[in-house]
């Protein structure tokens, strides 16, 4: 198969202009609870998508629109879900979090590690009726700790399983840098299970097309289960008004909230000696700087790398007036159905 | 008297408590985050960073303990107990069993409950009855700040596993991160009694399995925990107005459970609704109904729980968690 740099590009895109879209919903009060963006995952996704065909079924985590929309769910779909309306992917009772469906074998769990044992399943079956299918398991880097996830390596590798388990990695747990929570590095532990494990720039689609590609051919020739491991940068942090992003932005703000307890905890009798205590608040300040950091650094984003590489702007231009009709189309229908549902 | 925030009473107890004993260690993820002002206070090798590994360091916190620490291990979310739930069922519950009580775990498990802000089914759990039911476990619920330190503290001094539940709606902090309340046009249904309220200048323990009476009235018993006791003293003061004198009581532990104080209310009014907005099968609301039975205290029955999964759109939402609505309408099936 030849790389289409084009196609790749419009998926990102069409990931990219719905979750700006979600973004403006999230802010407008439209969409509840925790919002947790896939945007600066869709190298990733797109890579891994263009390789995969019907019948292959994905076991997501609770950022899994990017590899929805991919799959072929319908934008409009996921967006009514997120509206809470009946008519959405399921039927406004799911959310973001918990999105199913079960036409494209698609399942998400907001339990972290769920979707490696849930992969193990979808490719069991595969193996018994859908014969040269296969499943992927998406999780962030965190998820690596988790103990059903690293079972689930070994289960598919002694069960010689069509899995590719892909790690997303950005660095940051929520609130805690990764490499402190976690011993040796997620490549070595999954050769350790015995799994093909692979590392690649995830902000740059083609590479992980191509490695993608290989894996995927491996599984399908029954090779045995592999692992992506794919760096990213998440702009948004862990959700939309993720804390520590917002407190970057904000550091006075943060600071008249926060200082006057913090002050007393660093006066208070009975404690830590002073010294250890400053230690302390200047290791979490600093822990919470180099969050911001992680997030924010520039020149990672999958779709500007891509974008650079296309040569012809008139493709470009078509390709982005095509998505941006595309998703504003399923924007305009879900805020109608969302008004309808209002006047009822 | 002081007034505090529901949160900050929690990290007050704990505070006063962790200065008293060094043997108090708190781990959990993204804690020192989440307990800054204890980290700073007490530094970072009392409160532990931990990846995410419930089944470990859950499991941990049991052994710890059996040890001679007395962790406080913070879980999340209640709905991720279920990672964790071998190192309470298994272990913690049964230790001071199988050793007539010489080995004890004097282990706290801190989580986050309920629901009310559209997070839905794996997020918004209670599951209070599903840890109550194993013996040997405490569980409590605080509904006030000045609970959420007494029960706190509670938790700490028992000798025995305790699991501390917070609900959502009132640690102030948990809507910022989880649910966007820095949005002003998302509204919330947050009990302003109990998000907020009087505390004593310095903390004592709640008395163990003791429930409080939040109103007095001859015609009706309420018996709740949580968010519900808001949600009842609001139908309360509703049926004020038909007449109907309410007594509401906020159990506050639910094991070891108030049975006294459930008999007693029930032989007084003869009419009782337990509001649970765990899940209505097989849980705390048919424990009420079965100690009142035992207890051949006559009364009429009725429960307002959650019967469902948790759905996600809001409107939905309001309709399967116990709201006053459905309160007033089971009060109401109590004069048919």
């Amino acid at each position: 198969m030849q790389m289409n740099l084009a196609a790749l590009y419009r998926q990102m895109l069409r990931s990219r202009r719905f979750e700006e879209a979600v973004v403006g919903l999230f802010e407008d009060g439209l969409i509840s609870g925790e919002m947790h963006l896939g945007i600066g995952e869709e190298g990733i996704a797109a890579g891994v998508a263009a390789h995969l065909i019907a019948g292959d079924a994905l076991a997501l985590d609770h950022r899994g629109t990017p590899p929805l929309l991919m799959h072929g769910v319908e934008p409009s779909s996921i967006l009514m879900e997120l509206l809470g309306l009946p008519e959405g992917l399921n039927g406004g009772r799911g959310g973001h979090m918990h999105m199913l469906s079960k036409e494209h074998l698609a399942a998400s769990s907001g339990i972290v590690g769920a979707a490696g044992p849930a992969a193990v399943g979808f490719a069991l079956a595969a193996t018994h009726l859908r014969p040269g299918t296969i499943a992927v398991a998406y999780f962030g880097e965190g998820a690596i700790n988790q103990g059903m996830l690293m079972e689930s390596f070994n289960l598919a590798v002694v069960w010689n399983l069509p899995v590719l388990f892909v790690c997303k990695d950005n660095g940051v747990a929520i609130t805690s840098r990764s490499t402190a929570l976690t011993g040796g590095s997620p490549v070595e532990r999954a050769r350790g299970f015995g799994l093909k494990a692979t590392t690649v720039d995830g902000s740059k689609v083609d590479e992980v097309w191509a490695v993608a590609g290989d894996l995927i051919e491996g599984l399908r020739s029954d090779d045995g289960p592999a692992f992506l491991h794919a760096t990213c940068t998440r702009p948004y942090g862990h959700l939309i008004g993720d804390p520590v992003l917002r407190s970057a932005q904000a550091p006075i703000k943060e600071l008249r909230q926060r200082g006057g307890p913090l002050v007393r905890s660093v006066t208070a009798r009975d404690g830590a000696k002073l010294g250890e205590r400053i230690r302390s608040l200047r290791n979490i300040s600093g822990s919470v700087a180099k969050t911001v950091v992680e997030h924010g650094r520039k020149g990672f984003d999958p779709l500007s790398l891509a974008r650079r590489q296309l040569s012809t702007d008139a493709i470009l231009a078509q390709l982005e007036t095509e998505v941006e009709a595309e998703i504003d189309q399923a924007l305009s229908e879900s805020l109608a159905q969302l008004k309808l549902a209002k006047e009822v | 008297m002081r007034k505090m925030t529901f949160a900050a009473a929690i990290e007050s107890a704990l505070a006063q408590a962790m200065a008293a004993d060094e043997r108090i260690i708190i781990w959990g993820e993204d804690v020192q985050a989440m307990r800054m002002n204890l980290t700073t206070r007490f530094g970072e090798g009392r409160i532990k960073q931990a990846p995410i590994s419930e089944g470990a360091f859950v499991a941990a916190g049991v052994s710890a303990a059996m040890a001679g620490l007395r962790p406080v291990v913070e879980v999340m979310l209640v709905d991720f107990i279920s990672v964790a739930m071998d190192a309470v069922m298994n272990q913690a519950a049964m230790v001071a069993a199988f050793t007539g009580g010489r080995w004890q775990v004097p282990l706290v498990v801190r989580a986050s409950c309920g629901g009310g802000y559209g997070d839905a089914g794996q997020h918004e759990q209670s599951l209070w009855g599903l840890l109550a039911h194993i013996p040997g476990l405490s569980v409590m619920v605080p509904s006030t700040p000045a609970d959420a330190g007494g029960l706190m503290l509670a938790a700490l001094e028992h000798p025995e596993p305790s699991i501390f539940l917070e609900h959502k709606l009132l640690a102030d902090y948990w809507l910022d991160v989880m649910a966007g309340s820095w949005r002003k046009n998302v509204l919330f249904d947050i009990p302003d009694e109990g998000s907020s309220g009087p505390v004593p200048d310095k903390w004592e323990p709640t008395p163990f399995g003791k429930a409080a009476t939040r109103r007095a009235g001859d015609d009706l018993s309420i018996i709740s925990v949580g968010v519900g006791v808001h949600r009842a003293l609001e139908a309360a003061e509703t049926l004020a107005a038909d007449d109907i004198q309410t007594t509401v009581i906020d159990l506050r532990f639910i094991a070891p459970l108030d049975r006294e104080a459930i008999c007693q209310t029930t032989a007084n009014t003869g009419r009782v609704i337990v509001v649970d907005e765990d899940y209505r099968e097989f849980g705390l609301s048919g424990e009420v109904a079965a100690t009142i039975a035992e207890a051949n205290v006559a009364c009429r029955f009725r429960r307002v729980c959650t019967e469902e999964v948790i759905p996600y759109a809001r409107p939905l939402e309001d309709q399967v968690l116990p709201n006053t609505d459905r309160i007033l309408a089971a009060a109401r099936e109590l004069w048919d």
